[in-house]
């Protein structure tokens, strides 16, 4: 994608390098929670859970600080074309990053309970899992900041992944559970853990699909749904 | 570079029009579709050729030395340039709106009359009254002045006097209306009611507008057309072309990165 | 993104200026001093201008006032029919005023100037047709006494003015001691009366001061402007029209404005060659008529019309132009519903102007015949006249020193003339000015 000409009215470049460098940074600090959340846990750190939950505040504060900026932008700039698909798709990724944050907390709320309990064998998908989920956060962000569309494009295919993760991780659980009934707590909260992590990988290919957009204008083909643990059915 | 897909039925169509000042080319190789059903907007910096095109679109081109069209342009099929076609009927169904408010200085009244007089529209004088009274309504402005028809129409506000100005156009009953920039002297308030009142007159007459905002182009056309450098560049539906317009050169025009 | 930072190697940074310094006060104050000098020199030029003007006015009212002054005598008349030559018949009869008109009133005169003694010879050689007006306003005066005043020759009229200078010696004061003997004698009986002159205004020109008019004349001005308005105002706006709404741009238009302007530059004199070598030569028109001066200034004035015209045209915003074309009006339509009424102030401005400066032009006038002796006030376009400028110049030129304070009169009515026209332009100008 070609670079972008400097708008005639250069502060108004400023304004969107602001929202941009917020939104990267959300992106980072989302990496960093997830890998946080995710080390405590298979740790089975209490203190680093902790301090992770403690850290979703700054994601809170970078949400309001975006979202701030983008209104100013659009009241005071009146933004067009790819302008606005910008401004509007950073608005949207900053809520879609804020609600991976809550997703990276909850994962570092579930470490005390899952730390009482036995490890369970399953449990070593979720770092690779985790890792994932981290490198498609990583390069939506990369896409967004370069306007790649076609790397965008490339991330879509790439959730699938994740949902093949989870799929296995589901399955390899629910078995494990109707062999040792009283793992069943954990193996629940580890299940809530994978599921945060698949509605992350989703939430990023859906920013991934606002980077697109952004950079073209169109809005990519459906993308395929590869998590088939709504129709699973066990036998008893 | 050709048309975006028209309206179903174009009033006015212009095909590959080139217009000369003398040597030097104003417009090259034009083609575009003018409906009755909606607003067109033509944008384009200074000197693009947008003013210049609708002016050959009532021949008020004519009146230039020097100046010279090439190409075809109809008004329900018929070529206006043709020989058989009189300039002062076509410029009685195109009216026409200027940048500034240009009231004749006479009365309110006499503003609104002069056209349907020139063109002996009006049986009496009851007939001429119901005329300018339906104009001046039309035009939005008949409650503001209905008390004072025969004060001049310089004195009225530069708003007021615009939508004169439209009441004058739109007392001939025209097909096409073509405003050039009729908004650049007025202020947000009295241009929101210019707006508010070619939204209110779409349907009725095909409107054609040359602007130089941006914003107001996206508020009050259904299409717009972006011409630099006397082509066109672009014709599409509004909402396309400010979100997401295809050519590089529209884009950076109306994101504000042309110089 | 492009990027923000477009540095360029620091250059040597001015210093701020600094407003409060010595220097910089001193150049405040020097150009405050030049402005304040140059408003004082304005008004001194200002001064000057008016004081010439006034000294001009001032001269001539002074000389100029007692010209619309005459002194008459008073006389007691007997209309006698014997004396008159006519029969009281022929009077009662059906051409009574015409036997009357034709009567003896110069013989009438004679008789009744014996009863001025030694100063008989002072009534003015025209008296006697006031004597002759009296009795044909009232024919039953006839055969009755009645008391007249009549005209006094010019140097009685002068004496009973005190424009001699009597204390001079007799062979430089330029009035006999008979003249200043007869006029202590009428003065002496109270028989003399100075009064306003009506006649001088209503009058044609005369070889004797005391019953010369500047009427004649200011009726030639009149017709002879009314010709160069008819023909120059119309030719003159239809030209500018043509010129700015019509004419094709390029080579002929520039030759045409550029002979316009030089024609607007020459010298009215020749502007008579060609009225002598083609309208009296050439066309055979009658010589010193108001037809002819009214042509040959209509061709002098109209360069003046036609440039003040384009002007007044020219400053017709091109918007109301627009505006009329928009609305489907034809260029000929545009031009007389629009431009020309909102021209006509200053193109009536300029024509004022223009037919102005024809009512104070001699010289063309001068070689068509226009400085003949007229002395009877025009009846026509095509009679012998003169003009009010041709009649100052013709009595500046007489030796007779009675039309020293007619000149000056004249020259006061023909300002009052110009002043008049030009108090109308301007108030034309007023009235229709429109703003856009």
């Amino acid at each position: 994608m070609a670079e972008n000409a400097a708008h005639t009215v250069k502060s108004f470049d400023e304004d969107i390098a602001q929202l941009r460098a917020v939104i990267t940074r959300m992106g980072g600090l989302c990496e960093t929670q997830i890998a946080d959340a995710v080390d405590a846990l298979v740790a089975r750190n209490v203190e680093a859970a902790a301090r992770v939950v403690e850290q979703d505040k700054r994601m809170d504060a970078l949400e309001t600080e975006a979202e701030a900026l983008a209104l100013r932008i659009i009241a005071l700039r009146a933004p067009l074309a790819d302008d606005l698909r910008e401004v509007v798709a950073a608005m949207k990724i900053a809520g879609v990053m804020e609600r991976i944050g809550d997703y990276a907390k909850n994962i570092a709320k579930r470490t005390p309970v899952v730390a009482q309990s036995q490890p369970i064998g399953p449990a070593v998908i979720v770092p690779e899992m985790a890792r994932a989920v981290i490198e498609i956060i990583r390069d939506t962000l990369d896409a967004f900041v370069d306007r790649d569309a076609e790397k965008a494009l490339a991330i879509l295919q790439r959730d699938q992944q994740v949902d093949e993760y989870y799929n296995s991780l589901f399955r390899a659980l629910l078995t494990f559970m109707m062999e040792n009934p009283n793992t069943i707590t954990p193996s629940t909260h580890l299940l809530f853990v994978a599921k945060n992590l698949e509605r992350i990988g989703d939430h990023a290919t859906s920013v991934a699909e606002m980077v697109h957009f952004t950079a073209t204008g169109q809005r990519p083909a459906e993308r395929p749904k590869t998590d088939s643990t709504s129709s699973v059915y066990t036998p008893h | 570079m050709n048309t975006a897909a028209g309206s179903p039925v174009p009033k006015m169509t212009a095909r590959n029009v080139n217009v000369f000042y003398g040597q030097k080319q104003a417009i090259k190789d034009v083609s575009i579709d003018v409906s009755r059903e909606h607003v067109t907007a033509f944008i384009g910096p200074s000197g693009c050729g947008k003013s210049t095109f609708l002016r050959c679109l009532n021949r008020m081109n004519d009146t230039v030395d020097g100046a010279r069209v090439e190409g075809r342009i109809e008004l329900d099929g018929q070529d206006i340039y043709a020989s058989v076609m009189d300039v002062v009927q076509l410029r009685a169904r195109v009216g026409m709106v200027f940048q500034k408010p240009n009231p004749f200085p006479k009365s309110i009244y006499e503003n609104v009359a002069y056209g349907p007089r020139l063109h002996g529209l009006a049986r009496s004088r009851a007939d001429m009254d119901e005329i300018v009274e339906s104009a001046l309504r039309r035009a939005g402005l008949w409650d503001e002045v209905k008390d004072r028809l025969g004060e001049s129409g310089t004195a009225m506000s530069g708003g007021q006097q615009q939508r004169l100005c439209i009441a004058r156009a739109i007392a001939v009953d025209p097909e096409v209306i073509l405003m050039d920039e009729p908004c650049s002297a007025l202020d947000p308030i009295a241009t929101a009611r210019i707006e508010e009142l070619i939204d209110e007159l779409r349907g009725r007459y095909a409107i054609v507008i040359v602007t130089h905002n941006m914003q107001q182009a996206a508020r009050v056309s259904q299409k717009t057309a972006f011409f630099h450098l006397g082509t066109l560049v672009e014709y599409d539906d509004t909402s396309a072309i400010f979100t997401n317009p295809k050519a590089t050169r529209t884009k950076d025009y109306i994101t504000g990165r042309y110089g | 993104m492009a990027s923000m930072s477009d540095s360029r190697p620091p250059k040597a940074e001015r210093q701020p200026t600094d407003w409060t310094t010595a220097a910089m006060q001193r150049r405040i104050a020097a150009r405050y001093r030049g402005e304040r000098n140059f408003r004082r020199l304005g008004a001194a030029a200002l001064v000057i201008a008016a004081g010439f003007l006034a000294f001009l006015l001032f001269t001539i009212v002074r000389d100029g006032a007692s010209g619309f002054l005459r002194t008459e005598a008073r006389i007691d008349v007997t209309f006698d029919a014997t004396t008159l030559g006519v029969d009281p018949a022929a009077i009662a009869g059906p051409n009574g005023k015409a036997v009357l008109a034709r009567a003896d009133y110069p013989g009438l005169l004679l008789k009744a100037a014996e009863q001025l003694g030694p100063a008989e010879g002072t009534l003015s050689d025209a008296a006697w047709l006031d004597l002759r007006a009296a009795l044909l306003a009232d024919p039953s005066l006839l055969g009755k006494r009645a008391t007249l005043w009549v005209p006094v020759r010019s140097q009685i009229d002068l004496l009973a003015k005190g424009k001699y200078d009597l204390a001079a010696p007799a062979d430089s004061r330029g009035v006999s001691d008979r003249e200043v003997a007869n006029w202590r004698w009428l003065d002496s009986r109270g028989l003399l009366r100075t009064g306003f002159n009506s006649a001088f205004l209503t009058g044609a020109d005369s070889t004797e001061p005391e019953l010369a008019g500047i009427g004649g004349a200011a009726l030639g001005s009149l017709l002879t402007v009314l010709v160069t308005i008819a023909i120059a105002f119309p030719l003159g706006v239809l030209s500018a029209v043509w010129l700015e709404e019509f004419a094709p741009r390029g080579r002929i238009a520039d030759i045409i404005e550029l002979s316009i302007n030089n024609l607007a530059a020459v010298p009215s004199i020749i502007f008579g060659l060609l009225g002598l070598a083609f309208f009296l030569n050439f066309a055979g028109m009658p010589r010193s008529a108001p037809l002819v001066g009214g042509i040959t200034l209509a061709l002098m004035i109209m360069p003046v019309i036609v440039i003040a015209s384009r002007v007044a045209i020219k400053a017709v915003p091109p918007s109301i132009r627009d505006a009329a074309l928009g609305i489907g009006a034809s260029p000929i339509q545009v031009v007389f519903h629009h431009v020309l009424p909102l021209a006509l102030p200053g193109i009536m401005t300029g024509t004022i102007i223009g037919v102005a400066r024809a009512l104070g032009e001699t010289a063309p006038l001068l070689l068509i015949g226009m400085r003949a002796f007229v002395t009877d006030v025009p009846q026509g376009f095509t009679q012998p006249a003169t003009v009010l400028p041709m009649q100052v110049f013709l009595w500046s030129d007489d030796v007779q020193r009675g039309f020293v304070e007619k000149t000056s009169a004249a020259i006061i009515v023909l300002l009052v003339v110009l002043i008049a026209m030009n108090s109308l332009a301007i108030y034309l100008r007023n009235r229709f000015e429109r703003r856009w």
